[in-house]
Order: structure tokens, then C-alpha cells, then sequence
């Protein structure tokens, strides 16, 4: 498969993600489209990594490691997106049970 | 031994630290001896190496690097050689004359002044002993600032009343514009030639490394910076005010250290000078002129101090007028001898002035012969030496420097000539007026009248001794041949001026008629002075016309007043007032208005919602992405990928 139609999903769940971010009120969704941009990056990190193998591999039959590091960001990605995950429900969980609400537009406690 | 010129300063350095920081813990007979015995120890290696030079020759001792930056390299150096080392002698010789005499004469002090005092006097010596050993233009530097200083801390010394403060003030800003003068020769030396030091300075000159106009330049801004230090027109007013220190420090300094660093500085560079003919007639007619305008005003003053203060500044001119014609030796010979003389009559003024009970008014003195013996004959001789009767110690060398200025030019000593009788006449005037006549003073003062102790007197004697005989080192070779051991002595130095500039000789039957002339005529204002002023009586009646102007001494203060210092003050005023408080304060407070203001602008982006600050973020990274890839590539890259599909 082309690299293009990699690069294309990326792109429509990247801009998806940052849509969803930027417009949406609950916070549970807004922790979502920041999942789908993590994962968006994550999908492109992938998908160039086979192709940088693919193209090593077509000069060099030994060259079997090529590319493995992107995968490797994968991981670290996902590890730290679940460590987010778990905190950030957390602070959502606090969050719910003193305002009743998930609302980030009352999250204006900080301001001044 | 010379290897042990170290010591030299290095004493005189101790003696400031112990009475220095051990000021009040020390008594004050232990501070009289640190700070005696410190110059005493300078004065005894100083010999050593005198003698050793006398048979050895010169050298220079190298202690340290001391600036080594690339392509300059100025090494902490002594050098010693004749030169030097006879200042040494002088320095160290008459200082600690001064140390004794001053252990006695500021004996009501309080103790931590006393040691305050002391540990000055020694700084005082250790800075001039550097400026002096100094290898270049630089170690000389060093010295040359800390004799200002020292000169500004003693004259200040007694600190509480305020227009003693003013003189000190005045020393040391008068000292700062002739050093300005230095510094930029200095520079300017190095600038062309890459060095500083003595040695490379002077080859460098004679082989013509330097234009015409680098050397007039630089020697006529060297002779800015002696003007400063040697009182010369137009520097010269801080010096009669220096007489607001105790009197010890007016022989000291107008005696041993600080006017006699000018003198040397440029019998040092004599080559330097006798390459600019120009600037040497500069010197000369500067030097004359001083010489005659400190001689009148001199002639009318009537504080034992100021009298003496004016003697100095015109037989300093004297020394300059030998410089600048060429008479180097004369005027290194009239420093040893003006040292010897001067720092005894300074001493002889301050026995006077103990015994009157801190009265200097010479009008109401007199009679003083009968109650301070050893005093009067010691003023008496010091006396005849300044005024130049044969055989005493200021006849050989002034008559040495009059002579070379007649082979310059004659008019030069027939104005010389008036400045010597000026000279005999206001000596014998300061003389009679205090020692003869009846007393003038109140009777409680002629009720306390004692001779001074023997801490005091013990210099005087010394001094008296030297000033008679000290001009036996240089008789002309009229009267002898090859009598003039410190021209011989001294000929190393001079050899590369000898060598350039032809020597004017005057026809020896000439010479007879010139001094024969001269004495007479000194012994016949010497005759007249004593006669006028014998019978003296104060009779209150105001001077008018010349003598009036020459008792406001030409009114040269109140005109750098008017000229200078006023309108000074006025710029400063303006500053104070207008620029200050309009400019600057506007401006700083206006740059605390515009961040109070921006800020406030600024705090309602926090707004608290989650929102806004994601927009902002998002917006934010964009902008950076843009900036980064400002040259459109992001452009491209995106319409490659879509075209490729």
C-alpha cells in the first residue's frame, strides 16, 4: 500500500483530534481526541518505519533492523499515554465528585 | 645585593600594615618605632645599594610578571641604577629624618590617630620608593597614583575641619588632571611601541623608531603630568594649600617625595626630551615663569607655611628651567640639595610653630632667637643655602642651572637671576620677621616658649650639617677640575642626552663676572631685607596696588573659581536639577509605568478557561511551525503528497 493513504489517515485523525479539542465541552472527550492525535502519530511512526525498512532491505538483504526505533517510539508512546490516561481520569473522577459537572468551561478556577 | 632592592619598599609597606590595622592596639613609642624604624631599615639597605651601584654599576631586578598580554608584556621590575638609587638616598634619608622628627612633633594625638598617622607616612614613602625603582612607565604609574593618594590622606588628616578637607580634595583632583596627562603618554608609548619599559623606550627613541611628533606629544603630555605633581603653572595651587596637613608632611612632601616625582620622571626620560626641542623650551619657559610667580607672591605672604610653600613651587620652576635647558644633572643636584634645605626649614617652621603654641602668623613672632637657639641657627643656614651664599649647598646647584640657562639663552638667567634675589629677600623677610626684633606675640605665649625636644632638634642638626656641605658633591669645574663627583656619578644616565645635544659652555671669565655679580647682589637684598624688617611693628594698615595682589596671590584661586569651578558647579546644577530629575527620573519611572500598564493588559489573557488557552497553544505551535519552515518548504511538502496521489 502507498505511504500516501498512511499519511492521509494521519492527517484526518490528527485534525479530527485537534477539532475535537478545541470545540468540545466534556472533558472525557476532549482526553479522547487527545488519545486519537497520540494514536495518529503513532500510526504514522509505524507506517514509516516499514517503508524505511522496505526500502533498506531492497539494497541490502542483511539490513533487517532498519527502521525498528520508529517502532520503538511506538511503545514509549503507548506507555506513556496510558500513564496519562490514568491520571487524567483520575483528576476527571475529583473533578466530577466536587462540581458535579465535567464541563471544562467551569474549570475557571485558575484565572487572575 | 642589589638583588635585595625588594627590601626597600618592602619595609616602609610593613611599617603601613603593623600601624595600620594595630593602630589602637598599639602604644604610641611602639608606633613611632615601627614607622621610624621601617624607613630607618629602606635607608640602611638603600646605602648598600647605592655603594653597590657606585662600583657595580646598574641593574635591574626583575620580581615578577606583573601585565603579560599578548604582544605587551610589563614585568614588576626595579630598576637600579644612579639615578635611583640617589633618589633612594634622598627618600629614605630625609624620610626618616621626617619620622623622628614627627614621633616628637605629633606627640598630642590620640593614640589610634598617631598610628593613623604613621602608617600614612610610611604608605607615603613605600608609594614614591616604587615610583622611583619602577622599571617602566607603568610600576612608575603605581607610585605615581599612591603619592597622590597618600598626599590627599595627610593633608586631610586632621579631618574634622572642613576647609582642611577642601585643600585635600583640591591636591588630589589637581594631581588627577596632570595624571590624565601621564596616562595618556603612556598610552600613547605603548600604542607606538609595544612596551613601557625604560630600557626598550629609550633605544627605541634613539634609533628613531618614534616621528617628531609621537615625541613632542608624549613628552609634552609627560610634562602635564609633572605639572600636576611638581606644582607647576597652571597645577600649582594645591600645593600652598597643602599646608593644611601637620607640618611634617609639608617637609615631606615638598622635601623627599611626591614634587620631586616630576623632577625625576623626566630626568629619567631625558632622551625622550632632548629629542623634542620643542617641548624642552616648553619646560623651561613654564619653569621660569613658576619661578618668578611663586618668588612675588612669596614676597607677601605672612604664614610662616604659605612662605615656605612658595619657595618650593619657584624652586621648582628653578629645577624645571635646568630640565629644560638641557642641565640635567643641575636639576637632580638642586633636587638633593632643595631636599636637604627645604624639609629643614619645613622642620625649623614646625619647631617654631610648637613653641608658639600653633600660632603661623610670622607678624606675631619675633625675637624668637634668644628662646629657640638650635631652631634659629638651623633656619639661619637653611637660609643662606636657599638664598645661594657660597659655600652653602644651594649656591653650586642653582648656580649650576642659571649657568646652562646663560649658555641657552641669557635672558633666561636674568629673569633666574630676579627670581634669586626674590628669593634671598622673602627668606631673610620670614627670617627676620620670626627670629629678630622684639616678640609680638601675647605674653602667655612668650610666657611658654621652650627650644623643642631632642627628637626634633636631632634633625634639624642633621639637616643644617647637610645643607651646608651637600654642595661639595658638585663644584663647578670652574672652581676645581673634576670636582663634580655627581656629574660623574650620574653621567651613565645622561649619556645618550649628552650625545645628541651639544653642551653650552660658558667663557670661564664670564662665569666669574656672572656669579661674582649674582652674590653680591643676593647679599645686598639679604642686607636690606634684614635691615627693613628688623624694627618691625604690625600696624594693621591694609596692603593696596601690587603688594595687595601679591598678598591675594595674583587672585589665581578666585579666577580657576570663576573660570573653572563656577561654572562647573553651574553644569552640575543643571544636571542635578533639570536633567536628573526630569530625564532620568522620567525615564526610569516611565519604564516602571509601561510594564505596570502592559502587565495589566496582559493579565486578562488568563482567563481561566480551558478553552482559550487550548486555542492559544494550538495557534502558538502553528505560528512556530510556520516561522521555522519559513521558507515555504511545509508548502511544498504538502503539495508533493497530494499530487503523488
Amino acid at each position: 500500500m502507498p505511504i500516501q493513504y498512511y499519511i492521509y489517515l494521519s492527517l484526518a485523525l490528527f485534525s479530527i483530534g485537534i477539532i475535537g479539542v478545541l470545540t468540545r465541552r466534556n472533558a472525557i472527550i476532549v482526553f479522547m481526541c487527545i488519545e486519537l492525535m497520540l494514536n495518529s502519530v503513532n500510526l504514522l511512526l509505524v507506517a514509516f518505519s516499514k517503508m524505511h525498512l522496505a526500502f533498506a532491505t531492497a539494497n541490502d538483504k542483511l539490513a533487517t533492523t532498519v527502521g525498528t526505533d520508529g517502532q520503538l517510539f511506538v511503545f514509549f508512546i503507548m506507555v506513556v499515554a496510558a500513564a496519562e490516561v490514568s491520571v487524567g481520569l483520575a483528576i476527571i473522577v475529583m473533578l466530577y465528585r466536587n462540581t458535579h459537572s465535567v464541563d471544562i468551561n467551569f474549570l475557571n478556577r485558575l484565572k487572575n | 645585593m642589589s638583588k635585595l632592592v625588594y627590601l626597600i619598599p618592602l619595609f616602609p609597606l610593613l611599617g603601613f600594615l603593623i600601624n595600620g590595622l594595630g593602630r589602637k592596639q598599639l602604644s604610641k613609642s611602639l608606633i613611632g618605632i615601627v614607622g621610624s624604624g621601617a624607613v630607618l631599615a629602606s635607608f640602611v639597605v638603600s646605602v648598600l645599594v647605592f655603594l653597590d651601584v657606585k662600583s657595580n654599576g646598574a641593574s635591574v631586578v626583575t620580581l615578577f610578571p606583573f601585565i603579560d598580554v599578548k604582544g605587551l608584556v610589563i614585568p614588576f621590575a626595579f630598576q637600579v641604577d644612579q639615578l635611583s638609587s640617589l633618589f633612594l638616598l634622598i627618600i629614605t634619608g630625609i624620610g626618616f629624618l621626617i619620622h623622628l622628627y614627627s614621633t616628637a612633633y605629633m606627640h598630642e594625638e590620640e593614640n589610634q590617630h598617631y598610628g593613623r598617622y604613621f602608617a600614612y607616612l610610611n604608605l607615603f614613602v613605600f608609594s614614591m620608593l616604587l615610583l622611583i625603582l619602577g622599571s617602566n612607565y607603568v610600576i612608575m604609574f603605581i607610585g605615581w597614583e599612591g603619592v597622590g593618594l597618600c598626599s590627599y590622606l595627610l593633608i586631610g588628616y586632621w579631618f574634622k575641619n572642613n576647609d582642611y578637607n577642601y585643600a585635600a580634595k583640591k591636591a588630589f583632583i589637581m594631581n588627577r588632571i596632570g595624571d590624565l596627562g601621564f596616562l595618556l603618554a603612556v598610552f600613547w608609548l605603548i600604542f607606538k611601541l609595544g612596551t613601557a619599559t625604560y630600557t626598550d623606550v629609550f633605544s627605541a627613541a634613539s634609533l628613531a623608531k618614534l616621528s617628531a611628533f609621537d615625541i613632542t606629544a608624549i613628552t609634552t603630555l609627560l610634562f602635564v603630568g609633572a605639572m600636576g605633581k611638581s606644582a607647576q603653572i597652571p597645577l600649582y595651587t594645591w600645593l600652598p594649600d597643602a599646608m593644611a596637613g601637620p607640618t611634617p608632611v609639608s617637609a615631606l612632601i615638598h622635601a623627599a617625595t611626591m614634587v620631586t616625582a616630576g623632577i625625576y620622571m623626566i630626568a629619567r626620560s631625558n632622551i625622550l626630551y632632548t629629542m623634542a626641542p620643542g617641548t624642552q623650551t616648553l619646560v623651561a619657559i613654564v619653569g621660569l615663569s613658576t619661578a618668578i610667580f611663586a618668588a612675588t607672591i612669596a614676597l607677601k605672604q605672612n604664614d610662616i607655611k604659605k612662605v615656605l610653600a612658595y619657595s618650593t613651587v619657584s624652586q621648582l620652576g628653578y629645577m624645571f628651567l635646568g630640565l629644560g635647558v638641557g642641565a640635567y644633572t643641575g636639576a637632580v643636584f638642586h633636587v638633593m640639595t632643595h631636599a636637604f634645605f627645604k624639609a629643614l626649614l619645613f622642620l625649623g617652621a614646625g619647631s617654631v610653630i610648637h613653641a608658639m603654641h600653633h600660632e603661623q602668623d610670622i607678624r606675631k613672632m619675633g625675637g624668637l632667637k634668644k628662646h629657640l637657639p638650635i631652631t634659629h641657627i638651623t633656619f639661619l643656614l637653611a637660609c643662606l643655602a636657599i638664598a645661594g651664599i657660597p659655600p652653602f649647598s644651594g649656591f653650586f646647584s642653582k648656580d649650576e642651572i642659571l649657568m646652562a640657562a646663560y649658555g641657552k639663552n641669557p635672558l633666561y638667567y636674568y629673569v633666574g637671576l630676579g627670581g634669586a634675589l626674590m628669593t634671598a629677600f622673602y627668606m631673610f623677610r620670614l627670617y627676620t620677621l620670626t627670629f629678630l626684633g622684639g616678640f609680638r606675640g601675647t605674653h602667655e605665649q612668650e610666657h611658654h616658649l621652650h627650644e623643642s625636644p631632642a627628637a626634633m632638634t636631632i634633625p634639624l642638626i642633621v639637616l643644617a650639617f647637610l645643607s651646608v656641605v651637600g654642595g661639595l658633591i658638585g663644584i663647578p669645574e670652574l672652581f676645581a677640575k673634576d670636582a663634580h663627583s655627581l656629574e660623574h656619578f650620574l653621567a651613565p644616565i645622561f649619556a645618550g642626552s649628552a650625545a645628541i645635544a651639544e653642551a653650552h659652555h660658558v667663557e670661564a671669565s664670564q662665569e666669574w663676572i656672572l656669579l661674582g655679580v649674582s652674590t653680591v647682589l643676593i647679599i645686598a637684598v639679604i642686607v636690606y631685607a634684614v635691615n627693613s624688617f628688623k624694627k618691625y611693628q604690625a600696624d594693621g594698615a591694609e596692603n593696596s596696588g601690587v603688594a595687595k595682589l601679591l598678598e591675594n596671590k595674583w587672585y589665581v584661586d578666585e579666577l580657576y573659581n570663576a573660570v573653572i569651578v563656577n561654572p562647573l558647579h553651574l553644569l552640575a546644577g543643571f544636571f542635578k536639577n533639570i536633567i536628573e530629575k526630569n530625564l532620568i527620573d522620567g525615564a526610569v519611572n516611565g519604564v516602571g509605568r509601561l510594564v505596570g500598564y502592559g502587565s495589566r493588559q496582559l493579565r486578562l489573557i488568563q482567563s481561566g478557561q480551558v478553552g482559550n488557552y487550548l486555542i492559544i497553544m494550538v495557534l502558538a505551535i502553528v505560528v512556530f511551525i510556520l516561522i521555522w519552515f519559513n521558507d515555504l518548504t511545509i508548502v511544498y511538502y504538502l503539495t508533493r503528497l497530494f499530487k503523488m496521489a
